[in-house]
């Protein structure tokens, strides 16, 4: 168990002129056993940063520390972190045992110790009755639980989670959310977890590192990342249904764009004239988009209110409490 | 469905016809061969020759395996020249595969200088048959001194750009997590080459020892130009040795019998070898 250090870590592919820079300084100080989600959209960088802490990819600057050591020119291997793959990696000729032992037995772990640590996590992820079967007879959940043991038994300083619930099914993604918060919970082993879904990001994280073209928009809690975005980025990508930003609205200052969540929209007497565009019903709550000039406004009110018509006026004021003014030009938050 | 073309009883019969003529077309020359070589020499010259097996099978066996033609003179005993081509044949096989194997995995999961350059190179040695390069070649075996050797005999055919290629193909297909996987578990390149690539590679090492065998076995020209002692003659220069020889009729009889016997190893080998690919194809999947 140890803390993470990131500090000024960028990345190139290539030198000189012609090199592509996709890492831009990244500061992040993690603490001992905390879960660290990395969110972002495809191509923000966030796998090559993890795998920059793995070791799996070289550090063109800055310094990588786990505990007090730097680690930017240790070996993978030696530097006592595990890793659970996108697609399992596991290796398909070996039974789930000896899939969890070949490292520890590379280490040159006794038959015993390695016996006892592959049992302990097999209890653990419920994977005892699968020891002697081969990867190609499990199922994709319990290949992603083989996958976790095979990092549990490491006893790692921390744990690597690359997209991890990918390439599992809905339901089976809600599954394995939990499987892995109780995990944490048990072993409290730090981890760093990437992930393109914020709903798992929000769910796991103790804090958030929320990516975007290789740059931290903001590394906070979840309840800061939503309720006090950074930038608008942030406030654009957190949240489902995402927030609306509107530009032209009334009482929108030039050069600026105000940030308001579709649940702290009041429909009432006062406020913008939208028109009803389109009602979407999500059983337990309903989402009307209305339009507001040339701007599209998402407004959530409760399944108990009735249904408006389409084209329908309505009059739709924000909270003054949640209203969150951005930059235009930087993006970043005024308010 | 009970009518369509395959179920019904003419359709079957059909079906089965062209089978068999097609298994007759094939095994009817090596019928013939097997008829002649259980016969003695006489009945053999006589036209027609007669399409029953006769009663000099043992004799013609044992003549040939153990005496060899002309009580040694035209020919080694059969056994012997088996033995050479079995031992020529394995040789040639497993050192095709090793050779190849190590290359196909330095050009696949290493990066250095000139690695592209090298695989190009042995790619275009595809291009070159034995038959182009036997003079160069015997220039330099005869210099090294390894005429009339094993060594001489199988050296220069171990190089094979075609089992290179074919593993470098499928080494690509290994996703890359896998080694990623085994790096974070701290397997180095040879550990992770001996305990995860080698047996994920067992179709494919089957398949190519198969190929490579017969490829070994069947060597022709190569033998015939590097091996003048008789005792190291393999089978399939015996055969044709046998035959032609101007001063001598003759035997076809124990020609047939040393040509069935030449077919049986590598026979054997694709037999047994099935086995494994089958085992292999249902084992593995990634």
């Amino acid at each position: 168990m140890a803390t993470l250090a990131l500090n000024q870590v960028k990345k190139s592919y290539g030198i000189g002129p012609g090199a592509l820079q996709v890492i831009h300084g990244v500061d992040a100080q993690i603490a001992d056993g905390e879960f660290v989600v990395i969110v972002g959209p495809s191509g923000c960088g966030k796998s090559t940063l993890l795998r920059m802490v793995a070791g799996l990819e070289s550090i063109s600057a800055g310094t990588i520390q786990i505990g007090e050591r730097v680690v930017n020119n240790v070996q993978p291997a030696e530097r006592d972190i595990a890793m659970v793959f996108q697609n399992y990696a596991l290796y398909p000729h070996m039974s789930v045992f000896d899939n969890m032992a070949y490292g520890l037995r590379i280490r040159g772990l006794t038959a015993p110790q390695i016996r006892a640590r592959v049992d302990a996590a097999a209890r653990i992820l419920e994977l005892a009755p699968l020891l002697e079967r081969k990867p190609s007879q499990l199922s994709g959940g319990q290949r992603q639980r083989v996958a976790m043991g095979r990092a549990i038994v490491r006893q790692p300083q921390a744990f690597l989670f690359d997209e991890p619930l990918s390439n599992l099914d809905a339901k089976l993604r809600a599954q394995t959310r939990l499987e892995i918060q109780k995990l944490h919970r048990e072993l409290g082993i730090t981890s760093l977890f990437v992930t393109h879904d914020q709903v798992e990001a929000m769910t796991l994280a103790q804090r958030m590192l929320v990516m975007n073209a290789g740059r931290v928009e903001q590394f906070g809690t979840p309840e800061e990342v939503y309720e006090r975005p950074a930038s608008l980025f942030v406030a654009g990508f957190m949240g489902a249904p995402p927030m609306n930003l509107l530009r032209h609205a009334s009482g929108v200052r030039p050069g600026t764009v105000l940030g308001i969540r579709p649940e702290h929209l009041v429909i009432g007497d006062s406020g913008w004239d939208t028109v009803v565009d389109s009602v979407e019903l999500l059983g337990a709550e309903r989402l009307i988009h209305a339009r507001l000039g040339d701007e599209l406004l998402t407004i959530r009110v409760s399944a108990q209110r009735a249904i408006p018509d389409l084209g329908q006026a309505l009059r739709v004021q924000p909270q003054p409490e949640f209203i969150h003014t951005f930059d235009a030009a930087t993006g970043l938050s005024r308010s | 469905m009970n009518n369509s073309p395959s179920h019904s009883l003419p359709g079957q019969a059909l079906a089965h016809a062209v089978i068999w003529i097609g298994i007759a077309i094939t095994a009817l020359p090596l019928y013939i061969a097997f008829v002649a070589s259980t016969l003695s020499n006489p009945d053999i010259a006589q036209a027609p020759m007669p399409l029953w097996p006769g009663d000099q099978g043992w004799e013609n066996y044992r003549t040939v395996i153990i005496e060899g033609m002309q009580g040694g003179h035209l020919s080694p005993p059969v056994w012997l020249m088996l033995f050479n081509s079995l031992i020529m044949a394995l040789v040639i096989a497993v050192g095709k595969i090793s050779v190849s194997i190590i290359s196909a995995y330095a050009v696949v999961f290493f990066r250095f200088p000139g690695r592209m350059f090298c695989f190009w190179l042995i790619f275009i040695t595809l291009m070159l048959p034995v038959e182009v390069r036997i003079l160069p070649t015997y220039e330099v075996v005869t210099d090294l001194g390894l005429l009339n050797t094993f060594a001489g005999l199988t050296l220069p055919l171990i190089a094979s750009a075609t089992a290179t290629l074919l593993l470098r193909q499928f080494f690509l297909t290994l996703p890359d997590e896998l080694v990623e996987a085994a790096k974070m578990d701290g397997a180095g390149p040879l550990r992770f080459f001996w305990d995860v690539v080698l047996p994920l590679t067992r179709t494919q090492l089957a398949a190519l020892f198969v190929i490579m065998f017969v490829y070994g076995w069947n060597q022709y020209l190569w033998p015939l130009l590097i091996v003048t002692d008789q005792n190291l003659d393999t089978i399939v220069v015996g055969i044709a040795k046998l035959i032609g020889t101007g001063d001598a009729t003759t035997d076809w009889n124990l020609v047939m019998a040393t040509t069935l016997l030449a077919l049986l190893p590598p026979a054997l080998v694709v037999l047994l070898m099935q086995k494994w690919f089958v085992k292999g194809l249902v084992d593995s999947e990634k």
